[in-house]
């Protein structure tokens, strides 16, 4: 019972960022812009939300809440900035989008470890190569938490998730019920449609692209502090590209990435679970983290032959072609 | 693209990263030249102050070469699938799956070095050739797009190889996989030579014919013709009846042999231990080396010996100015996003051009 509930409890955890990271990479590639960045945006984001939070520490004190929440914010700046240069590279200078993806990997974690050691070195005075963020405050809903097994998803609930389940029900009504998000689902299937009907088809994908960014810069910082409490070198584990997987098998659609989602993180958290009762060496956790990744492999196997990405993925928009 | 354009641009991409570079060391108070000069003695390239004993110059030299080896490998691999439209991001994990099955099968091995040299690099580019025909065959029969597979197999690897080397092969004292044995090792150790102590790299001469290889076969033979025709265009290759399946999974497999090759002199030449759950950055690193040289294997040879400058001087530049090493990936990083941006370097030199010409009309 208490395994159960620790499945629930950590796959959660896992699952609500890597959601929101694949809503961020469903945004840009229905738009039309091929999005390998996810990896690199997060990153970039959770280091602009550590550090944010890191120095309003210093100005608040350790009690406050005011940092956690703040870190959010700067996070999805720090995102949406970054993700301006992928889709200027993208859109300005019609560069492959793969390349500039897997560009845009590169930077954000060379500059980010760059960064993280020279500022705690330079500002802070400190040798050191990570931006501690302290334990997240984690909540368990009274009364609702003591029925059995529902009651897991209410307890040790890390205040992201909420903020997550928020922005997801938001931006799934941006992208299905909205005027913009019809524009945005036009763009990745016939731009010179978009354009015959008077919208500027870059400015879309601009949007679209800067908004994956900062769905993703709140998935970074959620995975710095639910899985470090830091962040550091260690960030960068490849959680962007598994939600890349996850956006593939749920047909570019909301609602079937987030099954996708869940069962990433279950089978995560429940072969966490089972290295902890069969009592094996720590080592073995080493053969439960591939889980994902060979689950990945599999699905795609089964999947793939009915996937339909969006028609215009990854093409440059030339105004002159037909 | 012709010939001048493709070198000016890669010219002006390595300016722009060193340029930038050079800002980000001013502003942190240090003199980017005296930096930039530590980089050079730190590859044997320029003399240093002083050396330790049974050390010069050409120690220096001949362990950069030692150094770039695995890249010039890693980078054909990329520039390969890249050629037949495939972009093989899973160079890291091939090269360790690659190096870490010659370890326990030849590291550990009592066989006479005459014979377990040879049987390393086989091995090495079966191992490598194995993963990239797995990689090659899902995309032909399951249509699975090869970035995701490969990186979903550099974690694989990496931590399948990580459990193995902690449960069964790990040193106690360094926490990496036990050094192996020198017969296997591609790089000669502290070889005397008048006085001086130097690490010859045999792997070298290897990845130098594997350049003049891909170069021929690549321009010369059917097979490299087919990948080009399949890479440029994948309906009009069909349709001119060239097995496009087959290329995608030929391909793979030599882009897999070339980087099983980088992980054997990587893991088993410049290095003689595989630390557990790290994924070499050699890998991604290839990607830029491949753009940088135009996917063209002779540019490849060049972007290697200028880009490794960057890497393996970073320690000696850290120790002299205090700098931090990562400055060096950061700077090929910069190099990376500027040759993406190359359109607008275009666009400016026609501005400039045209510019001229208003005023001499």
């Amino acid at each position: 019972m208490n395994a159960l509930n620790n499945i629930i409890i950590d796959g959660m955890a896992f699952t609500l960022p890597l959601f929101i990271m694949a809503i961020g990479g469903i945004y840009s590639e229905r738009s039309g812009i091929t999005n390998l960045a996810l990896e690199g945006l997060s990153g970039m984001g959770a280091f602009a939300g550590a550090l944010a939070a890191y120095c309003l520490t210093l100005q608040f004190g350790a009690t406050s809440q005011v940092p956690y929440y703040m870190s959010f914010l700067f996070a999805i700046l720090g995102g949406a900035l970054y993700a301006l240069l992928h889709a200027l590279i993208c859109i300005r200078c019609k560069a492959n989008q793969v390349i500039s993806g897997v560009v845009i990997n590169i930077l954000a974690e060379a500059l980010t470890i760059f960064l993280v050691k020279t500022i705690n070195r330079s500002v802070f005075g400190r040798p050191s190569d990570k931006i501690d963020l302290g334990a997240s405050i984690r909540f368990t809903v009274p009364g609702i938490s003591k029925i059995p097994v529902i009651g897991a998803f209410f307890t040790k609930v890390y205040p992201f998730e909420v903020i997550i389940i928020i922005t997801a029900v938001i931006v799934w009504y941006l992208l299905y019920k909205t005027p913009l998000g019809m524009h945005i689902r036009a763009c990745g299937d016939n731009p010179h449609a978009v354009d015959a009907a008077g919208m500027d088809v870059a400015k879309i994908r601009y949007f679209a692209v800067m908004m994956s960014g900062a769905l993703s810069g709140i998935a970074g910082m959620a995975f710095a502090y639910s899985i470090s409490a830091k962040f550091a070198s260690s960030f960068f584990v490849g959680y962007g590209y598994l939600s890349i997987a996850a956006l593939i098998f749920g047909n570019w659609s909301i609602l079937p990435t987030l099954g996708a989602c869940v069962i990433f993180g279950f089978a995560r958290s429940a072969g966490y679970q089972l290295v902890q009762h069969l009592g094996l060496p720590s080592s073995y956790q080493d053969l439960v983290m591939i889980l994902p990744y060979v689950l990945t492999l599999f699905l795609l196997i089964f999947l793939s032959k009915h996937t339909r990405s969006p028609r215009a993925l990854g093409e440059v928009y030339d105004k002159s072609k037909r | 693209m012709n010939k001048n354009r493709v070198l000016r641009n890669a010219a002006i991409s390595i300016l722009v990263g060193l340029l930038v570079g050079a800002v980000i060391i001013l502003i942190l108070g240090k003199n980017p030249l005296t930096a930039y000069f530590n980089l050079l003695q730190g590859c044997g390239l320029a003399p240093k102050g002083k050396y330790a004993a049974g050390r010069g110059m050409l120690t220096d030299l001949c362990s950069y070469i030692d150094f770039l080896t695995p890249m010039i490998f890693a980078a054909l691999a990329v520039a390969v699938a890249m050629k037949a439209g495939l972009f093989n991001i899973g160079v890291a994990g091939q090269m360790l799956a690659a190096g870490f099955i010659a370890t326990i099968t030849i590291g550990y091995s009592a066989i006479p070095a005459g014979l377990a040299k040879p049987l390393v690099l086989l091995i090495g580019a079966a191992v490598g050739a194995a993963l990239g025909a797995i990689v090659g065959f899902l995309k032909y029969r399951f249509n699975i797009n090869e970035v995701v597979s490969t990186i979903m197999f550099n974690y694989i690897v990496s931590y399948v190889v990580s459990f193995f080397i902690n449960t069964r092969y790990v040193d106690a004292v360094s926490r990496q996989s036990r050094n192996i044995g020198e017969n296997a090792r591609l790089t000669l150790q502290n070889v005397l030579i008048a006085g001086y102590k130097f690490n010859i790299p045999l792997g070298f001469i290897v990845a130098l014919a594997a350049v003049f290889v891909v170069k021929f076969v690549m321009d010369r033979t059917v097979l490299g013709f087919e990948l080009k025709a399949v890479g440029l265009n994948n309906t009009a290759a069909r349709y001119a009846g060239i097995a496009v399946g087959r290329s995608i999974v030929l391909s793979m497999v030599i882009s897999g042999a070339l980087a099983g090759l980088a992980g054997v002199t990587y893991y088993l030449g410049y290095f003689a231990s595989i630390q557990p759950r790290v994924l070499v950055s050699t890998g991604y690193d290839a990607i830029a080396v491949c753009l940088v040289g135009n996917s063209n294997p002779f540019g490849i040879l060049a972007s290697t010996l200028l880009l490794q400058i960057i890497s393996k001087g970073s320690t000696y530049m850290s120790s002299q100015s205090g700098l931090e090493s990562e400055i060096a990936s950061v700077i090929t990083a910069i190099i990376l996003l500027s040759t993406t941006i190359s359109v607008l370097y275009m666009e400016l030199f026609g501005k400039l051009r045209s510019k001229k010409g208003g005023k001499t009309a």
